[in-house]
């Protein structure tokens, strides 16, 4: 309909763009950015009364209408929460066990994915078929036998229990395998045929090549930890040991009336992630994506 | 003479010996850990299932019996309605919005790329700090109870109290958080769709619609297929969400399977019988699984 108002060289080198001057073109496009317009509304709306009401005073968090704008602002909030909870203690706990995870989970993911995907030996596809079979079974469905194995070895309520937990995940197995498999073999044929052993080929080859892989697994994997909330309410009942999540989720039922205070608190337990985002945010999405689809 | 024609054959099965324990001397060192916390534990829960077993004392083989008994229990039959419900909405609705959203970003609007880092942002988000968030938004005097206002809605209760909205309160944060992720997914999936389709449908006079369903869909199936399995078991395992956002509530309106296991098995010590519920959960995700996986395979092209 649109078509036959357009010149014939346009529609061939940019059809996509092809009615741009037609009115029903421009129809379309005010669509598009009230639709934009609208999801952003909805997307932001949550982060935008987080912040808002972290900043006022309790009795003005709920008022009919809403105040999107705080007057005054109570940045004392901010000061407030650090006495009222132990929220240095849950984020030291965390960073720690991120870290110590996030080391754990690029080291023995990506070994185990040199061997998946530059070697050939017997045993290598059932081992890969044992991980790839655990994909559809989720965590909540043996969660009770091993909670039961870890009390066991008396693992339950220590922040090891948290490290076992997630350290050998088979996400980094495969988010790295998806990496080196796009590394061309003929680079480890040849450092073989030069005589580096296999140990020198991951560490001298493999590593340096894909350090972008191993960014994006180290970011997801530190964000898996610190926003981990299951685990520890599973695991960790001892207070001295509590991570950032299980922390703050005690302070929203202990202060479950201080509304502001719990936006607050809720804050800061964002801002990490949201520097780490901002950051590696190229990492992110193309190791969301690309494991996404192959994996 | 035989010697010299086994020496070759000696030396290349030493080798391949050789090859093998290097080969698993890379994966071991993930695998054991893989295999006592993911692996093991599986294994035992096909024997706890059918066992009587509480947290002092030790497992009694009752056979079927754990199941017989989840048969008749009311509260896991709601668990697994409860489930179901989510389920059936949590998917489509996060499917059309993720695909919408990634239909309107890959266009050429402004503004574009700030958008897939918020819509991203969600997904990402402490799921402690979302609910907490929420909570507000839902409340009596909250935002959401305003908005509907506008639209001469007058709800007295916070959704989350509220036993017909508890369910659609959660399904709508759900849907909140993971449509960006899947959104990059159908991004990175429509990226892959060959130009030149949509350039010959556009000159054969193929309208936008036509070139939807007969160009970008049927180019989408293969992120289309992963989605759906990756949102289906995201959607049978929820748990977290519900515990923070309405604990289940209000009555037993918004319990799902994951949490009735977490009840039975952490809170009240009943191994056996959780396990047996967490094999429920087990085969359903894995049942479904697969089952996705035959009907893709018989109705690829």
């Amino acid at each position: 309909m649109t078509s036959s108002t357009a010149p014939a060289s346009q529609r061939t080198n940019r059809p996509a763009s092809l009615h741009d001057r037609s009115p029903l073109r421009s129809v379309y496009r005010a669509l598009g950015y009230l639709a934009l317009l609208a999801a952003s509304a909805f997307v932001l709306l949550p982060f935008v009364w987080m912040i808002v009401a972290s900043l006022k005073g309790n009795n003005q968090v709920f008022t009919v209408p809403i105040e999107w704008i705080p007057n005054p602002v109570k940045w004392g909030n901010y000061i407030e929460i650090w006495k009222k909870s132990q929220m240095l203690l849950w984020t030291r706990n965390t960073l720690f066990l991120a870290v110590v995870i996030a080391f754990l989970q690029v080291f023995t993911g990506s070994f185990a994915a040199y061997g998946f995907s530059k070697m050939r030996f017997r045993g290598r596809d059932a081992l890969f078929l044992a991980y790839v079979s655990t994909i559809a079974v989720p965590w909540q469905a043996y969660m009770v036998p091993q909670f039961i194995i870890f009390s066991k070895v008396h693992l339950t309520n220590t922040l090891w229990a948290m490290i076992a937990l997630q350290a050998f995940g088979a996400f980094g197995v495969f988010l790295m395998k998806q990496y080196f498999e796009s590394i061309p073999d003929e680079l480890v044929e040849a450092a073989r045929v030069d005589g580096l052993n296999e140990y020198g080929i991951y560490r001298r080859i493999m590593l340096p090549l894909a350090i972008p892989a191993i960014a994006a697994l180290a970011l997801l994997t530190f964000i898996t930890v610190w926003n981990d909330y299951l685990g520890p309410l599973v695991y960790l009942r001892n207070h001295d040991i509590w991570t950032i999540q299980i922390g703050l989720s005690s302070f929203i039922n202990q202060y479950n009336a201080e509304y502001a205070l719990i936006m607050t608190g809720s804050v800061l337990s964002v801002i990490p992630i949201a520097l780490i985002f901002g950051f590696g945010q190229r990492y992110f999405v193309e190791g969301v994506a690309g494991t996404g689809l192959k994996g | 003479m035989v010697t010299t024609s086994r020496r070759p054959a000696r030396k290349r099965s030493a080798l391949r010996r050789h090859a093998t324990r290097v080969g698993w001397s890379f994966i071991l060192p993930n695998f054991i850990g893989f295999g006592l916390i993911t692996l093991l534990p599986v294994l035992v829960l096909f024997y706890m299932a059918f066992t009587e077993w509480s947290a002092f004392g030790s497992p009694e083989f009752i056979g079927l019996d754990n199941f017989k008994r989840l048969i008749g229990d009311g509260g896991f039959r709601t668990a697994l309605t409860n489930t179901f419900y989510y389920s059936s909405v949590h998917i489509p609705v996060t499917l059309f919005t993720s695909l919408g959203l990634a239909l309107l970003l890959n266009t050429k609007l402004r503004g574009v790329t700030f958008f897939r880092t918020a819509a991203f942002f969600p997904y990402i988000t402490s799921i402690v700090a979302i609910a907490a968030v929420w909570n507000q938004l839902f409340s009596a005097d909250g935002v959401m109870n305003q908005l509907v206002g506008l639209i001469g809605i007058n709800l007295d209760k916070g959704w989350t109290a509220n036993s017909t909205l508890a369910m659609p309160a959660l399904i709508l944060v759900s849907v909140w958080r993971d449509t960006g992720f899947f959104m990059l997914l159908y991004l990175a999936g429509l990226q892959t769709v060959p130009r030149v389709l949509h350039e010959a449908a556009y000159t054969d006079g193929a309208t936008t619609v036509q070139r939807f369903r007969y160009v970008t869909w049927p180019c989408l199936r293969p992120t289309t297929f992963f989605v759906t399995v990756y949102l289906t078991i995201q959607s049978l395992k929820v748990f977290d969400l519900v515990l923070l956002l309405t604990r289940g509530g209000p009555g037993r309106s918004t319990v799902v399977l994951s949490q009735f296991i977490y009840q039975k098995g952490i809170v009240e010590f009943q191994y056996g019988y959780a396990s047996a519920a967490a094999m429920v959960l087990f085969f359903l995700s894995l049942g479904i699984t697969i089952i996705q996986f035959l009907v893709n395979r018989r109705t690829a092209p």
